[in-house]
């Protein structure tokens, strides 16, 4: 029997799951508060490990997402769901109150806001970026300072935003670490004759093949890896930046002239996906991100009867395991609507 | 450099400073090392604006300088600050402003400690009691004087007799600003601008006509840092941190120095003289002089065309007489070494120009 499913969020694992259940023959309406879906996947030039070009998953997901049933809304903002015997409703600033038999939350994350740790000087030095500014140069296929030269040293700090009590985030991103060594390998590659620099905590490589690339990095790339967090950075008179950092390895401060400083931001909750669920009487964990109702077993349930959470919402995830939880949630749907057919 | 990213970090650290009737704490060091300063602070405040500042003679040392050198216990430090606050309450004052940028740190430490752990406060309540018999309200607000000024750099704008322009070449001067560390490194939110880009001190030398540098080592430690200077072995280490800031900022050309700490503006116009002796470097006017190290009063003085050796200027080692010529700030100089009484003093040793 067709119900009717209201998928909130249009990035990768909202995509996957409206995709799938129009293929199981449900009605879908997928509601997306930016102007096109896509997610943040949609601004990335190339993934890891195997770097392939971002666009082939987001041509995938348009293509399975269009195979049923489904209903886009872009540029809406979902204000809450509250349910009403079986029925959820769902309110919206675009095309109002929709009833829905079953809801997945799939509002993803935002990017750490770098200017938060002012002492990199984002938004004020400006050979310093972030990690999804440097996918916008990879896309323009140049990379390259204010100025318009390419940069002889890079630096690339990892956990920014992740890891860092000062900022409030206990959490790990999980996957800034492997952005790092492929964005590192990008820039060497474009350019051979620019040296790159990783500041880090931790190499956390969980992922297959992650390994093999920072292997790769080291090996082929000639990456350097410092372990040390840096302290600050500053700007010399002639517009290069210098960084403060200790070298904890060789148990030694460090300082460094850099032509540009990349800024591996992490992921942080949703806001939109926050106020959603504070909206909406749905729990947030410790770390802000959404909680279900097992740490192990429930991570797609919600304590809302019928909504369910698919994605980033509920953790920091790559695209694999985004993939995997929204399949997840549809099952879960796909059992709940069973039961309530019956 | 983008100012508008600056501009949004400031937007972030505002704070409230009172406009009217502060009880005023004085710094151990900067009364002998910087005489001028506090007492254009306090003439500056009652007789040109108008405001209310009390002054309490058994007002004392908040220790911080034992307390950071290892020799008084936190207990204590708050039973000493809880009995300015008493004399504070004694008097009917709600605002300290509090000239020592240590003494700043010190208080704002004890204030988020009382805040966070009442039963302290509860216990240095009980600790004043038993030792003086007074009683204290936790004030309203602190401000360190640096603050004050700031609030009111648009009045010294507007009353300013010699901006901060080169006089030779009509361009702005170009000043380093300084800022303790413990004005707000320890707790950003008590500073205007906060830690990393902080504003007290920009705010006054742009309204005042200025140029802020911005140069690498512009948030590193003076090198004063209590145990590297009060350890006799560790003075070397001391030095070496001013030497740094020098050389880092030397390429820029300052004019001056501005800080707002008194630890700060003695290091950093001390150690120059001993640099000096040490490797026969200076820093200011292409190795041929010196780079003045002023107060916040100070420059406020100076601009609002007070008398420069009213202001203790001479009293610095690195000596003002060409900032002075730069500025158009009219001088004698042989009225420097001039008691009050229009007797010649002693010059003293080493001072550089």
């Amino acid at each position: 029997m067709s119900r009717h499913v209201v998928v909130i969020g249009g990035g990768v694992a909202g995509m996957e799951c409206a995709g799938r259940l129009g293929m199981m023959g449900h009605r879908v309406t997928l509601i997306e508060k930016d102007a096109k879906t896509g997610g943040h996947a949609a601004l990335w030039y190339q993934l890891f490990p195997d770097r392939r070009p971002a666009r082939e998953v987001i041509d995938y997901l348009n293509e399975s997402g269009t195979a049923g049933d489904v209903t886009v809304f872009t540029g809406t903002v979902v204000k809450s769901v509250t349910r009403g015997g079986n029925c959820l409703a769902v309110e919206t600033n675009g095309p109002g109150s929709l009833n829905a038999d079953a809801v997945i939350i799939a509002t993803g994350f935002d990017l750490f806001d770098a200017g938060k740790k002012e002492e990199y000087g984002h938004g004020i030095y400006e050979n310093v970026i972030t990690s999804a500014e440097l996918e916008e140069m990879f896309h323009n296929g140049k990379v390259l300072t204010v100025s318009g030269k390419s940069p002889e040293r890079v630096g690339i700090i990892h956990c920014v935003g992740s890891r860092d009590e000062k900022v409030g985030n206990f959490h790990c991103s999980k996957v800034c670490c492997v952005t790092a060594v492929k964005q590192a390998i990008e820039i060497r590659e474009l350019m051979p004759d620019t040296q790159v620099f990783c500041f880090y905590m931790d190499m956390r490589m969980f992922g297959p093949y992650y390994e093999e690339l920072y292997r790769e990095s080291q090996e082929k790339w000639n990456v350097s890896y410092v372990r040390g967090r840096v302290s600050e950075a500053s700007e010399t008179i002639g517009g290069r930046l210098v960084i403060k950092v200790e070298d904890t390895l060789a148990g030694r401060p460090l300082r460094m002239e850099l032509d540009m400083l990349v800024l591996m931001t992490g992921m942080e909750p949703s806001a939109a996906g926050s106020q959603l669920a504070r909206n909406s009487g749905l729990i947030a964990g410790a770390n802000g991100f959404l909680a279900g109702n097992d740490h192990h077993y429930g991570t797609n349930e919600s304590p809302l009867k019928g909504v369910f959470y698919a994605g980033s919402c509920v953790a920091p995830m790559n695209i694999t395991d985004s993939l995997s939880h929204a399949r997840a949630a549809v099952l879960g749907v796909s059992e709940y609507l069973s039961k309530l057919s019956q | 450099m983008k100012v508008a990213g600056k501009e949004r970090i400031w937007a972030d650290y505002q704070k409230e400073i009172p406009d009217d009737h502060y009880f005023y704490v004085r710094s151990c060091i900067r009364q002998t090392f910087f005489p001028g300063s506090e007492q254009f602070f306090l003439g500056f405040m009652r007789n040109i604006m108008g405001r209310d500042v009390y002054e309490d003679p058994e007002h004392t040392t908040c220790t911080g300088i034992g307390y950071h050198g290892d020799v008084v216990p936190f207990d204590t430090i708050m039973t000493v600050v809880a009995r300015h606050f008493a004399q504070a309450t004694a008097k009917g004052y709600r605002n300290i402003a509090i000239s020592c940028v240590t003494s700043f740190g010190i208080y704002s430490e004890i204030l988020e400690t009382w805040k966070h752990f009442p039963e302290t406060l509860a216990k240095t309540r009980e600790n004043l009691y038993r030792a003086t018999g007074r009683e204290f309200e936790v004030p309203d607000y602190i401000a360190h004087s640096s603050d004050i000024i700031y609030k009111f750099r648009g009045e010294v704008a507007a009353r300013m007799k010699y901006p901060l322009t080169d006089q030779y070449t009509g361009k702005p001067l170009r000043v380093v600003e300084h800022i303790g560390c413990h004005y707000s490194k320890m707790f950003p939110k008590y500073g205007y601008g906060g830690a990393e880009f902080p504003h007290v001190l920009v705010g006054m030398i742009e309204s005042w006509g200025g140029e802020v540098i911005d140069y690498p080592e512009r948030r590193h430690c003076c090198g004063f840092g209590f145990r590297q200077y009060l350890v006799q072995a560790n003075r070397g280490y001391s030095v070496a941190n001013t030497k740094k800031k020098f050389e880092s900022m030397q390429p820029y050309k300052p004019d001056l120095v501005v800080a707002n700490c008194p630890g700060c503006t003695m290091f950093m116009d001390r150690w120059q003289y001993t640099i000096k002796e040490m490797e026969g470097t200076l820093y200011g006017d292409n190795g041929m002089h010196g780079i003045p190290v002023l107060t916040y009063e100070e420059l406020a003085g100076l601009v609002l065309g007070q008398d420069p050796w009213e202001l203790g200027l001479q009293y610095h080692n690195v000596q003002t007489d060409r900032l002075l010529g730069r500025m158009g700030v009219p001088f004698d100089p042989g009225m420097k070494f001039l008691s009050a009484e229009g007797e010649k003093l002693r010059a003293p040793e080493g001072i550089i120009f």
